[in-house]
């Protein structure tokens, strides 16, 4: 099973590795070369037009949100607004239609954080506690469930929703959203447990043997001395569930109802509706929003968020 | 009176057995060292008497309690690590603080413990400090300090001084010993390092494979080796070991080790047990042969110089005795020549001579 | 002295134990219960609410017969062979050009990242907005002179799926990128020095050297991109509903629309059984290969 632990070791250092390098030793300072080689304008080139079709998408995302219905009939969606307004924005959140509801992407919103937040909470703290009764607690059968885990973390979700679906009308949550959160931590459960174990069991052995010799137990050892040294990896996993949870569209739209739809399921009833005119600026702008949160933390979160990522390899 | 026992210890992973039926006993305020190469199980037998390992068979007594199945915290020891351990988020103060905050004692005496160890180990500037702010031998007396605080009869090391320079293992080494001399705990202490152990120990055992090989003083260990491994592992430069056969002339025993080469084994422990054609080894170690150009008293071999290793204080001169090669230990103002022609006498209150099958010393 | 014997203590490790209740239940009841239920009940004729009446193979005789799901497999193998080759080609390339120490590299890596931050609808939905033949890329070239400019991938049937594999690579060549920019900064430098001792033109030290020692990195990214493609449903949803008619359906969306909108349980979970399948035959023979070879070697 140290197998699978493996593969996401390496992945993690390796992606350790990619941020330090770049202060590597050796003479420092200004070099003399010339700048615009071939080699430098080929290379510079290729990434700069790469880098514009990467961006691409999102400038027009922002001009057409940001010009009036007229302007985009008669103009180029790549041209810059003549007439900037801000109007689409406003309808986005508080008027657009999803059906009879003309409350906008103001409900979704609120409904996404209020699934959003407790599960992040729920799973990651679930999964913290598991990874390091893993790490550091090993006891008979540990390993098989967790070797279940990680493979099932392969499965592909349309093999277990209906199951699910059963399972949470039993208990009577199918349509809530304390339902909903229940399935993102449970899906959750595979990547931030192995995350969570293998920081653990990277933290040297002999620290865990002192507390031991210390007389701390169990939960002693992980409120006082794991829980303070492992804030980064809390990080990664926050990072890393804020932005799956956020985007997450299916379970959103099959384990809620309607009126408790999040974000991403609201958007694309309301983008993809089939009733009334469109309206492409309200649209783009409704996109955005729902993109913002998932890249507020992509930007601020760096390099912390490549490191999640890196952990996630193996979640395929 | 015992202080620590170990009684028919049996360690298996699986089907591997790490420890196999040791038995040890340790005297209350012996310092008592398990040496030996990685791997052999030394820090594994330490982490058995903690606690922090299950054992599969055996009992485990500390101060005349079974605490075979006790917690560590519950077993009277105090454990410093290789690495220290140190509980980096946590002040010296704390670190210090922690175990006996965690076993309730009143706020007074964990500061009386704290401000007593602090003292013994001159750790009181450091006391606001992270660990991350100390050095490494600071750190080291932190590590230690947290055992002392515990105030309990066992003190148990797992090589606290392998992660230092050699300059501060030096010095540490010594406040080791003036601490055990102070405090008169029961020490147990692991290390792969020949020199902290004859230096430190009461009784070093030397382990191999799960099993001691030999419990004893360090002189006795030094001197006599009661087999080849024991007598390969311990000193340095290592001691020479040379082929040889036995054989009987007038019920005297001698060796000989080549063609003109017969050391007559008069004065030898255990002449007696010896048979005529015996294959054996004869050990002796660098620093028990002298090196001279003329023929002298004692028993002597005639050998030729084949390098020679200045050391500072003393030189290591590698000599050629028939087909066979061994060092001398020799004073670093005697220069000799490579290909020059000396004479080499044997101390045999000094050699060792093993059964070259069971490597056993006769 | 005393002897004691090895106490019998189930509450060993309790709290260990009790912290491991959640992962014992995921692991038990959601994941191995749930796949083995969907199974079974993938050989029953169940239709709106699962029931036990077991008709064999029926519901796969079905399925294969089904234009819809041959329609899915077809997109799939094309989204799937496609997006594995362009997205690995890519990544490495960029990758590549990120590792030779070139400035502003945390910002090209930033811009080439962050659409994998972005959910599947946005980015579906902004693809949607770019490819819309009366406003997008067609009617901006069409409006340059080029009267006769045709490129509307999301309206015509016959390319549908190759619009909605710009968005997905668009989506998720940055994380492969990641993974190999990992994958060369783990290379020891030394390598490099020696290959220009040696005089090796740097091309070649990638082909010959540096791709051969990456291996486990780009099985790993093969399997991401690989289990990631079986998954493919959002996308889809939010660029093209499956649309035009059926061009753009794939096994997840048949999935979904089997059971949630046609109420015919049976197939949804013939046809989840089958995506189950395709991810056993991608993934055993990577876990054989990664794990089962290294324990012979080890």
């Amino acid at each position: 099973m140290d197998k699978v632990a493996d593969l996401n070791n390496n992945s993690l250092s390796a992606q350790g590795d990619a941020g330090d390098r770049s202060v590597s030793e050796g003479p420092r300072g200004e070099k003399p070369k010339r700048v615009l080689t071939r080699r430098n304008i080929i290379l510079y080139g290729t990434l700069i037009v790469v880098a514009l079709y990467y961006l691409l998408p999102l400038y027009v995302m922002v001009v057409t949100s940001l010009k009036g219905m007229p302007e985009i009939r008669l103009g180029n969606i790549f041209s810059p607004p003549v007439e900037v307004t801000f109007a689409p924005w406003v309808k986005a959140w508080s008027e657009a239609c999803t059906g009879l509801n003309c409350e906008g992407l103001s409900r979704g919103f609120w409904n996404s954080v209020r699934i959003l937040v407790p599960s992040v909470v729920l799973s990651i703290a679930i999964a913290s506690v598991n990874g390091y009764a893993l790490a550091n607690w090993r006891f008979k059968g540990a390993e098989l469930f967790f070797t279940i885990l990680i493979v099932g973390a392969f499965i592909p979700y349309q093999v277990m929703i209906y199951p699910i679906v059963i399972m949470l009308r039993e208990i009577g949550l199918y349509g809530s959203l304390t339902g909903l959160v229940l399935v993102h931590t449970v899906f959750g459960m595979p990547i931030l447990t192995l995350l969570f174990r293998n920081y653990f069991a990277s933290v040297p052995e002999e620290l865990f043997k002192a507390a031991r010799v210390d007389g701390a137990g169990f939960w002693a050892i992980y409120f006082r001395i794991m829980l303070p040294m492992s804030l980064p990896i809390f990080v990664v996993a926050i990072i890393l569930q804020v932005t799956g949870i956020w985007n997450d569209f299916l379970f959103g739209v099959i384990y809620t109802k309607p009126d408790l739809y999040p974000m991403t399921v609201q958007l694309n009833n309301i983008v993809n509706s089939t009733q009334g005119v469109k309206e492409y600026n309200v649209n783009m702008a409704a996109t955005i929003l729902t993109g913002l949160v998932p890249l507020c933390v992509y930007f601020v979160s760096g390099k912390l968020f490549v490191r999640g990522i890196a952990a996630g390899a193996v979640k395929g | 009176m015992t202080s620590v026992s170990v009684r028919d210890l049996t360690l298996r992973f699986g089907s591997l057995e790490v420890l196999s039926s040791l038995n040890l006993d340790i005297n209350e305020g012996e310092f008592l060292v398990l040496l030996g190469p990685s791997g052999c199980g030394k820090s594994t037998l330490l982490n058995c008497v903690a606690g922090l390992l299950d054992i599969s068979e055996g009992q485990v007594f500390i101060s005349g309690k079974n605490v075979t199945w006790e917690e560590p915290k519950d077993r009277g020891i105090g454990m410093v690590f290789q690495s220290y351990a140190l509980y980096p988020q946590m002040t010296v103060e704390k670190n210090l603080a922690f175990g006996l905050q965690i076993a309730k004692l009143p706020k007074d005496e964990i500061a009386a413990r704290i401000k007593r160890a602090a003292e013994i180990l001159q750790i009181e500037p450091l006391l606001k400090r992270k660990p991350a702010q100390l050095s490494g031998g600071q750190r080291q007396r932190v590590a230690i300090g947290r055992a002392l605080v515990r105030d309990v009869d066992v003190f148990l090391f797992d090589e606290p001084l392998s992660n230092l320079d050699a300059k501060l293992r030096a010095e540490l080494r010594v406040e080791l010993k003036r601490l055990h001399q102070n405090l008169t705990n029961t020490m147990i202490y692991v290390t792969h390092d020949q020199i902290e152990a004859l230096t430190l120990a009461d009784r070093i055992a030397v382990m191999k494979g799960g099993i001691i090989q030999q419990l004893d003083t360090p002189l006795t260990i030094y001197n006599k080796p009661v087999n080849l491994f024991v007598a390969g592992f311990i000193g340095s430069p290592s001691m020479n070991f040379l082929k040889g056969q036995v054989e009987l002339q007038d019920g005297t025993p001698s060796v000989r080790l080549g063609e003109n080469l017969l050391v007559p084994l008069a004065g030898y422990d255990a002449q007696g047990t010896m048979s005529d054609g015996q294959k054996v080894i004869f050990g002796v170690r660098p620093e028990h042969l002298t090196l001279t150009r003329d023929q002298t008293s004692g028993p002597s071999l005639p050998a030729v110089v084949e390098l020679e290793e200045p050391m500072g204080a003393d030189s290591l001169v590698w000599l050629r005795l028939g087909d066979q090669s061994m060092s001398v230990r020799t004073e670093s103002n005697s220069r000799f020549s490579p290909g020059e022609e000396v004479v080499v006498t044997f101390d045999l209150d000094h050699a060792s001579v093993f059964d070259a099958n069971t490597e056993e010393r006769i | 002295m005393a002897v004691a014997k090895r106490p019998f203590r189930w509450h060993r490790n309790l709290s260990a134990k009790v912290a491991a209740i959640p992962m014992i239940a995921t692991a038990g009841i959601v994941f191995v219960g749930g796949t083995a239920w969907t199974v079974l009940y993938s050989f029953t004729s169940s239709k709106l609410l699962p029931k036990e009446k077991f008709v064999g193979l029926a519901q796969y005789e079905r399925l294969w017969s089904s234009n819809k799901w041959l329609i899915s497999i077809e997109n799939l193998a094309i989204y799937g062979a496609l997006s594995l080759v362009f997205a690995m080609v890519v990544g490495f390339l960029l990758a590549a050009l990120l590792d030779r120490k070139i400035r502003f590299e945390d910002t090209f890596r930033t811009i080439f990242l962050y659409p994998f931050a972005l959910s599947f609808i946005v980015t579906g939905l902004a693809w949607q907005w770019i490819l819309n033949p009366d406003f997008g890329v067609q009617n901006v070239v069409r409006s340059m002179g080029f009267e006769n400019f045709n490129f509307d991938p999301l309206y015509n049937p016959d390319i549908v799926i190759y619009g909605v594999l710009i968005a997905g690579l668009w989506h998720e060549t940055g994380l492969i990128m990641c993974l190999m920019l990992a994958g060369l900064r783990g290379i020891d430098e030394d390598i490099w020095k020696a290959s220009r001792v040696d005089g090796i033109p740097v091309w070649k030290t990638y082909v010959f050297i540096v791709i051969p020692m990456m291996r486990g990195i780009f099985i790993t990214a093969l399997v991401l991109i690989a289990s990631g493609i079986i998954k493919v449903y959002d996308l889809i949803v939010a660029q093209t509903g499956g649309g035009p008619g059926i061009a753009s359906e794939v096994p997840a969306k048949y999935v979904y629309d089997a059971m949630f909108l046609s109420q015919n349980l049976g197939q949804g979970f013939a046809a989840s059984t089958m995506m189950l399948l395709s991810v056993v035959i991608v993934v055993v023979p990577w876990a054989y290969l990664e794990f089962g070879g290294k324990s012979r070697r080890g």
